[in-house]
């Protein structure tokens, strides 16, 4: 059935065109932004448009990296992701362990429990977590929202790295056991350093998770030198005189870390998200 | 070590011991986990769950009083939750639908022979792009292109597509479309990946077989790789169906809900009920019927990922 020469070519054609359409759907957008951020804020909106024009310059990047209150956004970003980050690794590597190697009463109740977790709508939550966090006395901290970003990126990853566990033997661990090692020894030192493809696809997982969380950073913060960037970016948005150009570098920055992390770990990440998430 | 091992199984209050131990583990290590969903949902839920049945909750001088249902026939009686839930379905189904056949269709692209490694994987890197923005940043870049002087209308213009500049995001005909289409843009790598993932897991051999029978490639494809998808498929679409519905960010940097509610969603209704207008019973019922959707699409979920398992 494989068609001749021509037939071929013919479809190749065909092919290529589709990528290059599908391509500019998802690229020419991000390319835009891009272009614009490096405009001055009277050409964003020229007519006609032009990718690059005459007042081509970094100006709108160093306005923000100029801007100290700026970059506590990012630092405070970058904390709160990374903190997220640890916690989620450890705790969901503990709770994959347990479900993926022991068996115990309400197991499987617990496993729908946290499977349905990833359905609850944070606006469900948001009512009731001001005043909860208000009375622990952590509003306005990194606390809230490191343990409320918690609530939104455990269930997937206790999920994954369980899907992860499951495919190991477990004549690994008993063999472990055998010579005397306790099960968190066996843990800590068999299965986590061969897990770590596993591991990495949670933490950049729910890295990006946490660097883009928007809600709770917008309602469980108060002062400026607590919000993150999204929330960084949504203030510039409510000013009067819109600086574009500003809002588009930020915005560039602040895709920058996930791009990069994406990137990096790309191959990891995809394996462990599909099997994490859709076992087909 | 050694010692205290041969110990331990010469006592027997210590195997004892060792057997609970061994059974109390696995709860050990769930610890943390359930310490805190216990503490930031369920607590929380129940928590909204009594709002939802009180007035005068959180800012009012006055006592609660327990009101039954009266706050849930207020809210499904009222015209605007009536327009933020049909805009919410609309956004949502349509949405999912084309979330699905874009994924799909990069994904095939993405996995057809005619096409080197090298290739796939650049273009696999640009297709998923729109999947690493944050959803504030895909706002600012949709205002940005969806402006009245933005380069959309310019082109559209230009090829003689609309007569005349629209107002996409404050158009009341045209907005809820508009952030339909920016989450449409934003959602499908999700797709994509998850199917790409599943075409590497169809065996050849189906495929074989398949042509060997003499089917063409519509064939193969309704027959082979559509019923080999279908796990993939259902958890994809329910899931991201509740995912859409919780949609908060995107459409309140977008349009805020309006122009005059033409794209107020239930989870920004639920917003300005609790935050502006600081009716937090209302606020709350609103978000327990949200809570009651999802968790009546999650039950098919959990079914389907229960299926896959076995």
């Amino acid at each position: 059935m494989i068609g001749s020469r021509r037939q071929i070519l013919v479809r190749k054609i065909l092919v290529w065109i589709a990528l290059i359409l599908g391509a500019c759907f998802s690229g020419l957008p991000v390319l835009w932004m891009v272009a614009s951020s490096f405009k001055s804020n009277l050409e964003i909106f020229a007519y006609p448009p032009a990718l690059i024009d005459h007042s081509f310059s970094f100006d709108a990047y160093r306005a923000v990296l100029g801007d100290p209150a700026r970059l506590r956004f990012f630092f405070n970003s970058y904390l709160v992701a990374i903190l997220v980050t640890i916690c989620t690794v450890v705790t969901s590597i503990l709770a994959g362990y347990s479900f993926s190697r022991y068996d115990f009463r309400f197991k499987r109740t617990l496993n729908l429990i946290i499977i349905g977790v990833q359905s609850v709508p944070p606006i469900t939550l948001m009512i009731p977590y001001f005043g909860l966090i208000v009375w622990l006395g952590i509003y306005n901290s990194y606390t809230a929202l490191v343990l409320t970003y918690m609530v939104f990126t455990l269930s997937y990853a206790i999920i994954m790295m369980t899907g992860y566990f499951n495919t190991l033997p477990r004549d690994l661990d008993e063999a472990v056991m055998i010579d005397g090692g306790g099960s968190f020894v066996t843990l800590w030192r068999i299965l986590v350093p061969i897990s770590l493809p596993g591991i990495v696809a949670v933490g950049v997982y729910t890295f990006m998770l946490a660097w883009n969380e928007f809600l709770f950073a917008l309602t469980l913060t108060r002062t400026n030198d607590m919000r993150t960037v999204p929330i960084g970016i949504h203030l510039l948005m409510g000013q009067h005189s819109f600086e574009w150009n500003q809002m588009l570098a930020l915005s560039v920055l602040g895709s920058l870390p996930v791009l990069i992390l994406f990137l990096l770990f790309q191959r990891y990440f995809i394996a462990g998200m599909s099997a994490g998430s859709v076992k087909g | 070590m050694e010692m205290s091992q041969a110990r331990d199984i010469s006592e027997p209050a210590n195997i004892a011991w060792e057997q609970r131990k061994r059974k109390l583990l696995p709860y050990g290590y769930l610890s943390p986990t359930l310490l805190l969903l216990a503490a930031l949902t369920v607590i929380p839920i129940t928590t909204v769950f009594l709002y939802s049945l009180v007035d005068n909750v959180i800012v009012n001088p006055n006592p609660p009083v327990f009101v039954g249902l009266e706050n849930y026939e207020e809210v499904l009686t009222n015209r605007k939750f009536r327009g933020a839930l049909s805009n919410t379905m609309y956004f949502s189904l349509v949405s999912v639908a084309v979330h699905f056949i874009i994924g799909l269709s990069f994904a095939l692209l993405l996995n057809s022979r005619l096409l080197s490694a090298n290739v796939k994987a650049v273009f696999r890197v640009i297709y998923i792009l729109p999947w690493v923005f944050t959803a504030s940043i895909i706002a600012i870049l949709w205002r940005l292109l969806l402006n009245p002087h933005g380069v959309i209308n310019f082109v559209l213009l230009e090829l003689s597509i609309i007569p005349e500049l629209n107002e996409w995001l404050s158009d009341r005909k045209l907005a809820l479309n508009a952030v339909t289409f920016i989450n449409i843009w934003s959602g499908y790598p999700f797709y994509m990946v998850s199917f790409l993932a599943g075409l590497q897991g169809i065996p050849d051999d189906l495929y074989e077989s398949g042509r060997v029978d003499g089917g063409n490639a519509w064939q193969l494809f309704r027959h082979i790789t559509l019923p080999q998808l279908r796990p993939i498929i259902i958890s994809l679409a329910l899931l991201d169906f509740i995912w859409t519905i919780h949609q908060f960010t995107l459409i309140w940097m977008t349009t805020g809900g309006g122009p005059l509610r033409s794209t107020e969603v239930l989870s920004t209704y639920t917003y300005k009920a609790a935050f502006s207008s600081h009716e937090y019973s209302i606020a709350s019922t609103i978000a327990m019927v949200i809570l009651a959707i999802c968790t009546f699409v999650a039950i098919f979920y959990v079914r389907s990922q229960r299926m896959a398992d076995e």
